[in-house]
């Protein structure tokens, strides 16, 4: 049963790739990688429990947060061209 | 086949492939997407080998805070990698002659999992048996970590701290103070706002406890400092990094990242004091385990406090820079 | 007999999550369009991997393992649509269009396009 689910797994994490060396834009990209994130996230918990050691949760769940915040400051590099902030006097909330 | 050389194959293959598709894209953004792949898929094979504490930092580091930290430095640079002017024959034939010593070297190494292997034989069943009685924590790898090979993490805690000061020396002039000026913050994404004020709590809670559950289970003080440097990193990109400053101040994060080293020298020195050797943490408490656990839970508190305080510090240094090419030349 | 009844039932959960990542991993590939590949990836990931977790949840039983599951299945809960939602966010302020009727040319926006 956790293998047919690790098979799935992987099939779904090799076409996210795909995706990800293929995607013409950049969205395309950032979409595959969010994706593989959390398909990977499933992985490590799936592959605790075929391992009997369910220790390995504990980088899932790390690896759930840093997916949204990688996602994150990609998203925002792209719309503001930079992490920190942009001081522009005239022209707020663009 | 088993199941388990098929993941590992699997892996190995993905691990190829993503590597030779960071070298030949060059676009530097998807490069960027790549290498968090690249240290997800590691992270996945180290799970896959048993070595979770190690997992858990890849994961933490590779996948997580180097992402942000290339996204930040990739605002300052061109968005394509300039193709190459010479010919790459000469370096090639030299990394090949170099690739095939190294491999010549490794072939008098034991065999991978090979049990008549010396570390199988007198490192690792001294630790395993040893651990219980001595220091008497389940989690053998921290064990191993803070008290048998402390002065090992002493080294690595101190290039931390090199590393963070050389980053504040280099770049320390952006970590301004607040200005008070208005600043464009992501105003009308109300979601993304509301999400991550409800996120950053658990993710503090979370921090503290891989710090604190290091002695159980997989966690210790370098996943612990990551992971609190993350919740603080969102902030600032949610918020802006002028409130992140004023929530967490540059100074007050210069004088953390030397307060973690001081904690770890310190407990040593502390050892000093009741005339045993420098790190030996027996004698901090009432038994020889009480001490050993009471010496381990300071130098893992030191080590996140230092590894949180550099991420955050590198991060303001970071993104704090203007970047100097402008939006049409990008 | 209640130890079958928990196995097909988790079987059942874990099949149904599988098949959801699949399906959305493959729309990932084929659909044409950035928009809709976010529609297929975005909506099935959160859907099989919270099915995947409440199947692995039950295989757990009532123990810490169940509760970390919990956990894992409330973030993604929340952070998989968030992610999903500034993504198209970001891209429709940078002006890419979604493509409506006919099999025109992809993407619009030029600028952001590489390789």
């Amino acid at each position: 049963m956790f293998t047919a689910t690790m098979a799935a797994l992987l099939a779904a994490m090799i076409l996210a790739l795909a995706r990800l060396y293929m995607g013409p834009t950049l969205y395309d990209r950032v979409l595959a990688a969010n994706a593989f994130g959390t398909k990977t996230v499933l992985m490590i918990g799936v592959m605790g429990f075929l391992t009997e050691r369910p220790d390995f949760l504990d980088i899932s769940l790390l690896y759930a947060l840093l997916n949204f915040i990688g996602t994150i400051a990609v998203l925002k590099f792209f719309r503001y061209r930079t992490l920190g902030d942009r001081v522009e006097p005239g022209e707020e909330g663009q | 086949m088993s199941v388990e050389s098929f993941i590992d194959i699997t892996l190995l293959v993905f691990l190829g492939l993503t590597a030779f598709a960071i070298l030949k894209l060059r676009a530097l953004f998807a490069v960027v997407m790549l290498s968090s792949v690249f240290s997800l898929l590691s992270a996945g094979l180290l799970v896959h080998l048993d070595a979770v504490d190690v997992a858990f930092t890849e994961a933490a580091v590779g996948a997580g805070i180097s992402t942000v930290l290339m996204l930040a430095t990739l605002a300052l640079t061109s968005r394509r990698e300039k193709a190459p002017t010479r010919t790459q024959a000469l370096p090639l034939i030299v990394v090949f002659l170099t690739g095939m010593a190294l491999v010549y070297g490794t072939l008098d190494m034991p065999r991978f999992g090979d049990a008549s292997a010396p570390v199988h034989n007198h490192v690792a069943p001294k630790y395993i048996n040893d651990t219980a009685s001595e220091i008497g924590m389940p989690n053998i790898v921290t064990a191993v970590l803070a008290s048998y090979r402390g002065f090992d993490t002493l080294g690595e805690v101190t290039v931390i701290f090199t590393a963070g000061i050389g980053v504040l020396l280099l770049l320390g002039a952006y970590i301004r103070e607040p200005t008070g000026l208005r600043v464009q913050t992501m105003d009308h994404h109300l979601v993304l706002r509301v999400v991550t004020k409800v996120l950053i709590g658990p993710i503090l809670l979370f921090a503290l406890y891989v710090q604190f559950h290091g002695d159980y289970g997989p966690g210790g003080g370098f996943q612990a400092g990551v992971i609190f440097a993350a919740a603080f990193i969102i902030y600032a990109l949610v918020f802006g990094l002028e409130n992140a400053r004023k929530a967490v101040p540059g100074s007050a994060v210069r004088m953390l990242v030397a307060c973690g080293v001081l904690l770890y020298g310190g407990v040593g020195v502390v050892s000093f004091a009741f005339g045993q050797n420098y790190l030996n943490y027996s004698v901090l408490g009432a038994s020889q385990v009480a001490g050993q656990h009471l010496g381990i839970l300071l130098v893992e508190f030191g080590v996140g406090l230092t590894v949180s305080a550099v991420m955050v510090s590198t991060f303001y240094a970071f993104a704090g820079q203007n970047p100097p090419i402008s939006d049409e030349d990008w | 007999m209640s130890a079958m009844i928990i196995d097909a039932f988790s079987w059942a959960l874990l099949m149904a999550g599988s098949l959801l990542m699949v399906v959305g991993a493959l729309g990932l590939i084929r659909m044409p369009d950035f928009y809709t590949r976010m529609h297929a990836a975005g909506i099935t990931d959160t859907l099989g991997a919270d099915l995947i977790l409440l199947g692995l949840m039950v295989q757990a039983g009532f123990s810490l393992v169940t509760v970390k599951l919990l956990l894992i299945g409330a973030f993604l809960f929340f952070t998989s649509p968030t992610s999903t939602h500034a993504i198209a966010n970001a891209a429709l302020t940078a002006g890419l269009k979604p493509q409506v009727g006919g099999a025109d040319a992809e993407d619009g926006a030029a600028e952001k396009e590489d390789e």
